[in-house]
Order: structure tokens, then sequence, then C-alpha cells
């Protein structure tokens, strides 16, 4: 059925089924505030039912108070429809051949009435006409992989994920980037990091951190960086590519397992935790700054392991936390738990015998520290050695979210507590560092004199 | 030989542009008539922006007020600015040229007046409620019909004077109106918005600005055409800012209110001057434009004429040998940064780019301006085959030079002296190098020997130009002569057109310049980030409860209390009407007199030195005058001091004053002792009737100013005059 009221409901509803008005008429609604002449725009779902919305000649939307509303009248009808100007994206011999994976972040994107959302515009055509830069780096192919919103990403998609990419891999392609919405990109990152193993391309996960519908968004400038990456770069990982600093100036590349987002609206949200980011890319380089990265090579071989199991938690522990948080979990079936501690990788007493319980189950459990930084030490005071007796695995520095994947994916391929133990605590692709280095903890505070002073000599 | 005849033979360009002139009908403001702008089928509108006095900004919670020194800044922050898609899927005009003029953007910041929000690195905060009250009543003031619920408009602006690339506005009203004195102008639209950053430079591909006037609350009135001369634009634009002035909401000062001016005239289009800093600008420059769509469009007509085909009409370019034209100073820094030398051919064009386009400007000029803003080359930036030397003209006579007493308009209408230049103002600050070889500035760029004919004979040859086409010789770094090229066809095939549409930025001599294309509807689209507000019957009833008199109102007033019309503008810019009425209802004392004070005395005072006054300060001196039971005569010999020393005590203003108490009765006293002194005095031969009186009250006006009316004085004085005189003669 056609849908004349688009968005509109209640009270709103009735008051253009009575004047047999219709979304998209030009039309001049006489009110008890004045006459109001405009097309009618359909209305957000979330919004209420007292108003009608309409675009003025000028170009603005206003909204009518329905209880003013004396007479409406259509003029005319002019029905909107977007299109991103599509061009055909143009082959140029001896560019690499990449290809864009989406799952639903927005990269190019048109807008939605409907919800007032940001619909992501994907084709190469349509990624051609609104980056055209793009044909200078790289002959693009996109595929679809699936719709979702960052945060309904999950093991479904990320084994999906994985698989499609080595089926690219087999097919020779020179390298992948991956669109996807940034508030889970480090989950996904680390689920891939895990689940494509001697990979001979660059994977590179890209998003925006400012909507791609604003002239000054960070997703064409993320795009570029990160197909020239995956075009051009040696660095055969998983790799995050978002800003370094929140201007327009460079990327940097994360490793996948190290990567995390450290802001809810910041450009540069994305931060290499406890190690220093593997490169920094331009429109037109990369310049590594570690070294013990992973190469490329001419083969098409990759390690695929989509593996996942889903009864896995992360728990944040906090002080005053009760037993019975841990009790139902173990009670609702999870294989494995996932603690983010305090300090060094520490609980409160009062949970332990619900974590003696979870383990008597065969419930895996493994610290993390909620600072982020540093190393899980369990030995430095009783608390700590009074876990691990309880059978609580201490998980060197892996990141909180990147254990989390880990143990899904571990449990994924092993139900055995021995094999589980040694797939979490060997390192994969640097999700467990050696030591961390000087420079890997660096949160600068402002108003320090040589720090004000840096960030005005510096854009940050 | 006339001036003319020998003009002619100096310089047949500057015939030419005479001549053109001529055929325009162009004449200075001043010598313009009601007819005049008749015949152009002038029409003019107004979009004002004033600054809303709240303690924050529109969108977060900054401060709203603070300015800096451009160099005094935290930190730095570099955007680009790419086109997005409109609601209506079109990509806008504006977007695409901004595109293409690929600028880097550089933001100041300074975190006691901007946070993440300015620089985009957070989604807006709720709109600021005291805005929005006070831009309700404003609204009202204006008369306009309220919304039902606003909603937050993303309105894209890719020049970067805002770091999201977009400025967030809503519409609170629609369909106004105000008075001037011939008319009703009706307004369009009334809306609420983030005011934008301030520019501190743009040169090439680079544009810096200042982020601490980014998201201040501005309320923006927009009217239709409704103004059919430049006269009646100016006295629009300073109605609405009395009306905006008497709700005491609006900021003051430098920068506080901007204009932007439609002008277009029959068979030309709507072109937006932007950012008009004084009222005092808005006539001649809209006078200037008008004539210089009516020059477009005879231009159009001598192109039909010539019968070229605009659809086969191309440009024919070739580089030129640098070394050829090492000799010339202009191009001396060109050639040694290596930028590529670039004649043009431009068909058919003879006797186009010498066309008169504005005083002390031709149709080449039209070029050059979009050559600094497309390609960002900075001008000087390219040379022509009809160069000018507009210093050949009478300075007087024929350039239009620009004088104060050409501006009608009373002084009283620019906020303040020596203001014009300043960097808080709405527009651009470039300012400089325009004209530079039009030779009506610097002399130096562009002088004859260099562009001797035999040189141009060259460029022709090389370009197998014939006598019908007209040359350009322009000079540009590699990356950006497609452009450059580009931009030079696209605005040569626009004149076959007429009159493009364009947004300009004003100069303060009445000359307007290229911004850019003027966008159009399809730059707006919702702001994703804010829920639609709505706007309940009460709140729009709880704001007009607190209205000020509307100006009919306050225009009826003034004619009542017999205010002089000189004064007008002094108490409605001021928004003194209130104090005045309140004064005078306190203190017993006659409107006019009080309003006197400021509109006379305190205007003068002002004019002579621009310092800032309390009006309260007139209270405070009525109080302890009336305490002190002094003669209100004394009070502007007191506001003089006062003025000069705010902080001064009243008892010290007195000293100064040589104040002494002494009764009515001890003044009187003086008057026979002063009587005999003038039969000495009167030796001077002094025959007036009057002179002894004048005399008298001159010697006895300082003893009894503040200690007795001097009118009552002079009663006195003429009562003990004349009794003498009586006694005299019997």
């Amino acid at each position: 059925m056609l849908d004349l009221f688009k968005g509109y409901k209640g009270r709103a509803l009735e008051v253009l089924k009575h004047f047999q008005a219709r979304v998209w008429g030009d039309t001049t609604v006489q009110t008890t505030r004045g006459d109001f002449q405009g097309i009618i725009l359909p209305r957000s779902e979330n919004d209420d039912d007292r108003h009608i919305v309409i675009k003025l000649v000028t170009g603005y939307n206003v909204g009518i108070d329905v209880d003013t509303v004396l007479g409406m009248r259509e003029t005319g009808y002019k029905e909107a429809h977007y299109k991103i100007p599509e061009k055909e994206f143009p082959f140029t011999p001896g560019l690499p051949k990449v290809k864009l994976l989406g799952t639903g972040g927005t990269i190019a994107s048109r807008l939605d009435y409907r919800t007032g959302a940001v619909i992501p515009a994907f084709s190469p055509g349509e990624l051609y006409g609104a980056v055209p830069e793009l044909a200078e780096i790289c002959n693009l192919e996109t595929e679809k992989l699936f719709a979702v919103f960052s945060e309904n990403m999950g093991p479904e998609q990320y084994k999906k994920l994985a698989v499609s990419i080595g089926k690219e891999i087999h097919k020779g392609i020179e390298g992948i980037v991956i669109g996807h919405g940034t508030d889970t990109m480090h989950h996904t990152a680390a689920a891939l990091s895990f689940m494509l193993q001697d990979l001979p391309v660059p994977v590179v996960m890209v998003g925006s951190q400012r909507s791609s519908d604003r002239p000054s968004s960070d997703a064409a400038l993320n795009l570029m960086h990160a197909a020239f990456t995956a075009g051009h770069s040696d660095i055969a990982e998983v790799m995050v590519c978002m800003f370094g600093p929140t201007s327009d100036e460079y990327g940097l590349l994360h490793r996948g397992t190290r990567v995390r987002k450290m802001h809810s609206s910041y450009r540069s949200t994305f931060r290499t935790i406890g190690d220093v980011p593997i490169a920094r890319v331009t429109r037109d380089s990369v310049l590594p700054i570690k070294t013990d990265y992973n190469k490329r090579r001419r083969d098409n071989k990759v390690k695929v392991l989509p593996f996942f199991e889903e009864r896995v938690a992360l728990v944040y522990y906090y002080p005053n936390m009760h037993p019975d948080i841990i009790d139902s979990l173990a009670e609702n079936g999870y294989k494995g738990i996932v603690i983010a501690g305090t300090g060094l990788g520490h609980v409160n007493k009062p949970v332990y015998p619900a974590i003696q319980r979870a383990v008597a189950k065969g419930v895996q459990i493994f610290m993390t520290v909620q600072t982020l930084w540093g190393f899980v030490h369990m030995f430095v005071y009783d608390t700590g050695r009074d876990l691990m007796s309880m059978g609580i695995v201490p998980g060197e520095n892996l990141l909180p979210e990147v254990a989390y994947i880990k143990l899904g994916w571990a449990l994924g391929q092993t139900a055995d507590p021995d094999q589980v133990r040694e797939l979490m605590l060997t390192p994969i692709a640097g999700d467990i560092t050696a030591g961390e280095p000087y420079n890997g903890y660096l949160i600068f505070q402002g108003g320090i004199p040589e720090m004000e002073e840096f960030i005005r000599t510096y854009h940050k | 030989m006339t001036v003319h005849t020998k003009l002619r033979m100096e310089n047949p360009h500057l015939r030419n542009w005479l001549l053109s002139r001529e055929n325009v009908g162009w004449v200075s403001l001043s010598d313009a008539v009601q007819a005049t702008w008749r015949t152009l089928g002038f029409k003019c509108g107004l979009e004002i922006h004033q600054q809303l006095k709240t303690d924050k900004k529109l969108f977060c919670r900054c401060a709203a007020g603070i300015y800096h020194d451009f160099d005094d800044y935290d930190a730095e922050v570099v955007r680009h600015m790419r086109p997005t898609l409109s609601e209506l899927g079109e990509y806008d005009g504006t977007a695409l040229m901004e595109f293409k003029t690929r600028k880097k953007i550089v933001y100041r910041i300074k975190n006691d007046s901007a946070c993440t929000y300015e620089v985009d690195d957070t989604p807006p905060f709720p709109l600021n409620r005291e805005a929005l009250d006070q831009a309700m009543r404003i609204a009202l003031l204006l008369k306009m019909k309220i919304v039902g619920e606003l909603h937050i408009t993303r309105k894209q602006y890719l020049d970067g004077s805002i770091p999201t690339g977009f400025q967030r506005t809503t519409i609170l009203g629609i369909e106004g109106a105000f008075p001037i004195s011939t008319k009703t102008i009706r307004v369009i639209q009334f809306s609420v918005e983030e005011d934008s950053c301030r520019e501190v430079c743009d040169i090439r591909h680079t544009r810096v600005y200042y982020a601490d006037r980014l998201g201040m609350p501005l309320i923006e009135t927009v009217t239709y055409p409704d103004m059919l001369t430049p006269w009646e634009a100016a006295e629009a634009a300073q109605n609405i800012r009395f009306i905006a002035r008497s709700s005491g909401l609006v900021r003051v000062g430098i920068g506080a209110a901007r204009e932007d001016v439609n002008v277009s005239i029959d068979g030309g289009t709507r072109i937006e001057i932007k950012g008009v800093a004084h009222i005092a600008w808005i006539p001649k420059l809209t006078h200037n434009e008008a004539f210089r769509q009516k020059s477009l469009l005879l231009i159009r007509d001598e192109l039909a004429a010539r019968k070229i085909d605009p659809a086969s009409w191309k440009i024919r370019y070739t580089l030129l040998d640098p070394a050829d034209w090492r000799h010339i100073p202009l191009l001396k820094k060109a050639s040694a940064e290596g930028w590529k030398l670039v004649a043009v051919n431009l068909p058919g064009f003879s006797g186009i780019l010498s066309f008169f386009n504005q005083p002390g400007r031709s149709f080449a000029d039209e070029i050059s301006d979009r050559l600094k803003v497309i390609p960002c080359l900075e001008k000087p930036n390219m040379l022509h085959s009809e160069q000018i030397d507009f210093s050949l003209l009478e300075p007087s006579k024929e350039r239009d030079s620009v004088s104060a007493n050409d501006t009608t308009l009373s002084n009283d209408v620019i906020p303040a002296p020596g203001s014009s230049t300043d960097s808080l103002l709405a527009g651009g600050v470039d300012q400089t190098g325009i004209q530079v070889f039009s030779g009506s500035r610097n002399k130096s760029g562009m002088t004859a020997p260099e562009f001797a004919d035999s040189v141009w004979d060259k460029v022709r040859k090389e370009l197998k130009a014939t006598s019908e086409d007209s040359q350009i010789v322009f000079w540009a770094p590699d990356e950006d002569i497609k452009t450059a090229l580009e931009t030079i066809s696209e605005r040569c095939l626009l004149a076959f057109k007429g009159v493009p549409n364009e947004t300009r930025k004003s100069l303060p001599d009445g000359i307007t310049l290229f911004e850019r294309v003027l966008p159009g509807a399809d730059r707006m689209y919702p702001d994703t980030d804010s829920a639609p507000i709505p706007i309940a019957e009460a709140q729009i009833e709880a704001a007009r409860v607190e209205l000020p008199l509307g100006l009919d109102q306050r225009l009826e007033q003034l004619a009542q209390w017999g205010i002089p019309s000189d004064a007008y503008t002094y108490l409605l810019r001021n928004n003194l009407m209130p104090t005045v009425e309140d004064l005078s209802s306190k203190y017993q004392i006659a409107p006019k007199r009080l309003a006197l004070y400021f509109a006379h005395l305190l205007k003068n005072l002002q004019g002579k030195d621009p310092l800032p006054f309390d009006p309260q300060r007139v209270e405070d001196l009525l109080i302890y005058i009336r305490k002190k039971k002094l003669a209100l005569d004394i009070l502007p010999e007191m506001l003089k001091v006062l003025f000069a020393n705010p902080n001064m005590q009243f008892s010290s203003v007195l000293a100064v004053l040589n104040y002494k108490e002494i009764t009515v009765r001890e003044i009187l006293a003086e008057i026979p002792l002063l009587q005999q002194m003038w039969a000495r005095v009167k030796t001077n031969g002094l025959k007036r009737p009057d002179a002894l009186n004048t005399w008298m009250m001159g010697r006895l006006r300082y003893l009894a100013l503040g200690n007795m009316p001097l009118a009552e004085l002079r009663q006195a004085v003429e009562k003990e005059l004349s009794t003498n005189y009586t006694n005299s003669t019997n």
C-alpha cells in the first residue's frame, strides 16, 4: 500500500486525513498563528503526534502544531528522491585491486526522513560520486555483507566476515577494506585478528566518527587512508585505520588486538593501548612506526578460523559487587567469563564463593585490568594469589574486550580447559606483548605548560 | 583639446570604459534620483543578523562574547570541507565551487571560549533556552507568525567559516512586518542560528579562522525585496536594528550586527552582498550593484549582437616562455617560484574586458575576482589586453572617489568611528590588493610601458588571435592551472547569460567583489543531532507580556514629545526611549529636555571621543542634583565632566565646575554692580540693544549654574535692567 502519511500517527495523522493532505504535497496550512505554505515532509517515527512538518520555499523546515490548524489546501505535489551522484568507478591499469566489504557503517550517506537517520551509500559508483579521489588510489570493488549498526555486530557477522575475506584472498585480492560503525569496531577487529591468521594482504577496518553527511566529516579521508593502506602498504595484518589527530592530517594504523575506542565523539577516538600504532598513513604514503609487523606476501594463502562460542561474558568488576552476578552466569550455562578487575586484577572477597562455584562447574575465568594499561599481576597481593588458587587465570595484558573476543573464539574451538588456557595465553596477533614500551602509555594532562605548548604547536 | 579627447588618444580602453559607463547610464549616488532606480527596476531585500545578549552560546555551554587577539590561542585544528547531499538529493552549486578551491581550513581555539563542540568533535547540547526566549520577544516585535515546532536545520557553508561545514539554524517565525517612513516592509522569516568564526586570513589554499565568536546565538531577519531605492534599504536596515535594540536583548558594538543585502534589477538576478558592517554603506553598495548588473546585461546584449554562439565558444590558451616576461616586476615572484605563465584568448571578446563594471573596475575584474576565490590565485593574478589606466581620470569628478559627503544618510548610523576595518566584522578581512592593477590604488603593478601594444601583439601572435578577440595572461602553479582555465571560461560563458548568481563581498568604498556562487535552498537539511522543539501557546503569550512598545508607537511618541528628527536615530539606536520615559515621569522633567541630553549632548561628546557611557549615570546625576537641590541647568555641564571622567565623584565634578553654593538673592545682588561695570566696558561700541543683557548673563551664568534656573536668571536680569532703564530715563 502506498503510504501517503509517512511517519505520521495519532492526532497529526487524523488532521492530515481530515483535510485530505498528504506527504510531499505543496500545501497551504491555515492556523491560528497565521498561514504557512510549504511541502509536507515525512515525520520521524520517534517524534510526537502533535506536529506536522513542512519545508518552506526557503528550504527550512518548520513544525505546525496540529491544534492550531484551521484548514489545509494542497496546491502541488513534489516527492523527493535521494540519490548520490553515481558515476562508474573507473578502472586504472597498474593500481591495486581493493575490495570494500560493507557491514553498515556510514562512509558515504544519505538522509532518511522517517527516522531522521543517515543511510549509507555504498556501491562503487556511489562512493566514487562521494569520494572521487579513490579512483587515484585503487581499483575498487564493493560488496555489502550486512547492513547492521555497529552495536548489532556479533559472532555471526564476525564469522561471515572472516570467511568472506578468506574467499577474497584466495581469489587474489590485494587488499581488504571493511566499512564498520565505530562503536564496536575494536571488537570486530579483535575477532578478525584471531579468525584470520597468517594474512598475505592488509585487512583495514574503517569508519567515521562524525557523520558522513557533514562537509567536515572524517569519513572521506579515512576511506582514502584505508584504501591506500589496503592497496599499497606491506602490512598484512588486521588494522583499524582512523584519524590520528582530530585535524585532517593523517591516520593511524592500529593493530586489531591493541586498539580501543576512547572518546564518544572525537575523530581521534581510536588509540593503541599499551603499545604504539603500527604506522601512520596519509593520502599517498604509509609511514611505519613499528617494524615487527607481518609482511605482505604474494601467495593467496590465509588460515581462516571462524569459530565463536557465544556463552561468554565480560564482567566489569565494581566495589560491592555481589556474588549472584557470577552465580547467574554460571547457572545460565556460560562457558567463559572475562573479569575486568581493579588495579592489578582484583575482585573483593564476597565474590570468592561464587567464583569457586563457577570454576567447579567448569566455567573458564580470565582476569584482565580495567585500568586498560598495564599487565595483570596477581602475585603481588594476597587477593590475587587467592583468586588464582580458585582457578582464575591472569590474562597478561589482553585488553578486556580483546580477552572477551579471544575467549569466545577459543571456546568455539575446544572445551578443554588446558587447550583454552593455552590458546588464551599464546600471543596470536600482538594481543599479548612481551612487555610494555615506555611510550605505550601516554595520556597527557592538559594545563601543564609543556603540554599547552605542544597543543599550540602541533595540530592535535 | 578637451580632456576627453586627450584621453581618447592616450588610452582607447579608458575611452571604451567611459563610453560603456555612459551606455549603462551610471550616475553617482548623490546625482541619482527616484527615477534612476525606477528605470533600472531596482529591488532590495535584507538579511539582518544580530547577536543575542546571552551568557552562553547556542548549542554548547561556552561563554558568549569573549573575543581574543588572533595570535592569542591555545590550539589549532585543521579541516577540509567537501560537499554532501542535501535533503532533496542535489549537490548545491556553491558546494561544488568550494570543493574546487581545495582549501585547507585552520581553526584557532581558546579554552575559555570554545570546547569540543566548536570544532565539531562532539554533538550539540540542547538549544539554549535563554536565546530562544529572547529571540521570541524580538520575533513578536516584528509581528512574526510563530511556528508550532522548531526544527534545527543544517545550512551548508563550505567556506569553512563553521567547522562542521554547516550552520545550525532554525525558523522561529514567518511573515512579519515593520514600518519605514514611506511604507510597510514585509519580513519573510525570522530565525535563530549560531554565529560563524571570524576570519583571520585567507592566502592561497589556506584560510585561517578564529573560533571565539563561533556558536554565539544570532537572530536573522529576512525581508521581502520591498525596498525600491538604496535609501529605503538603509532605512529598513536601521529600523530593524531599532526594533531589536528596543528589546534590550541584542548585543551592540562592533560586529554585533551585520547585514546581507540582496539587490536585483529588471532582467538581472538576486545578488547577495554579504557582511555589510555598517548601515551607512548600504546606499552606495546597492546603487553600484544595480549598475553592475545593468552593465552585465549590456554585455550580454553586445555578445548577442556579435552573433557569437556560446555553445561553440571556447577559450584557447598557450604557455608563454617565462624568460620573455622576467623583466616585468609584477611577475618576478611568480617566475621565481616556478609558476607557469598562461596566455588565454577570449574569442570575440574585444572591448568586453574594458567594459564598465563598477567605479574603478571593468569586466576583467570579474574574472580576476574569481581567480582569487576559486583557484586561490592571490591578486594581482592576471593582466589583460584592455588594461585601463584609471589614473588618467580626473580624480574628483570621474573616479567617484569615495567621499564621506556622498553619503547623505547622517553619520549617526555609523556605530563607532574607526571601526570599519576592525576584524570583528562579518566580512572577510582580506581587502588587500584589490584593484592593484586598475591603477586607482596602486599604480606600480600595471604601468603602461610593460603592457605596450607590442607585448600584447606578441601574445596575440602566439594565440593566433584576431582583432575581435581579447587576451588574458595569468600565472599559477601547475596544480591550479586547470581550475584557473575553467574559471575564466566559466565566467566568460556566464557573460552570455547576463548576471550570474553570486554572493559578493562588500568594501567600504561601495564596491563589491565576487565571494562565491549564490547558494540555493538545496543546501539545507535536517540536523540529525537535534530533536524538534515544540513552541507552546503559553510560551508565546508569556513573551508577549514582556514586550516593549513597537517602533511605530515609538515614532509617534517622538513626534508627540516634539523631539527634533535629527535626534531620533540616537535615541532609538541606543534604546533610550524607555530611559527617557522613565526619568521624565520619575523626576517630572519634560521628555524633550531629557532626550536632548542624550541625543545632542552625549552624542556630541561621543562624536569627539567615542567612549562608552552608561545612561544610568544620568539618573545618578538627577538623584544627586535633587538631593543637593541644584538647578537642573547644571546637569549638562556635569555630564560633560563626567563623560571624560566616568568614575569621578559628583562632588568633585562640582569642584571642577567651580560650583559655589550661593543664594538667589546674592546672585541678583551682582546685577547692579555689573551694570556699573558695563558703563566702562560699553566704550567698545557695542550698540546692539541686548548687548548689556548678553554680557551680564555671561558674567552671571557660572555663578548661577546649579543655584538657580538660568531662565529665571535671564528674566531677573531683564526685569532689573528694564526697571533700571525706566528709572534712568525718568
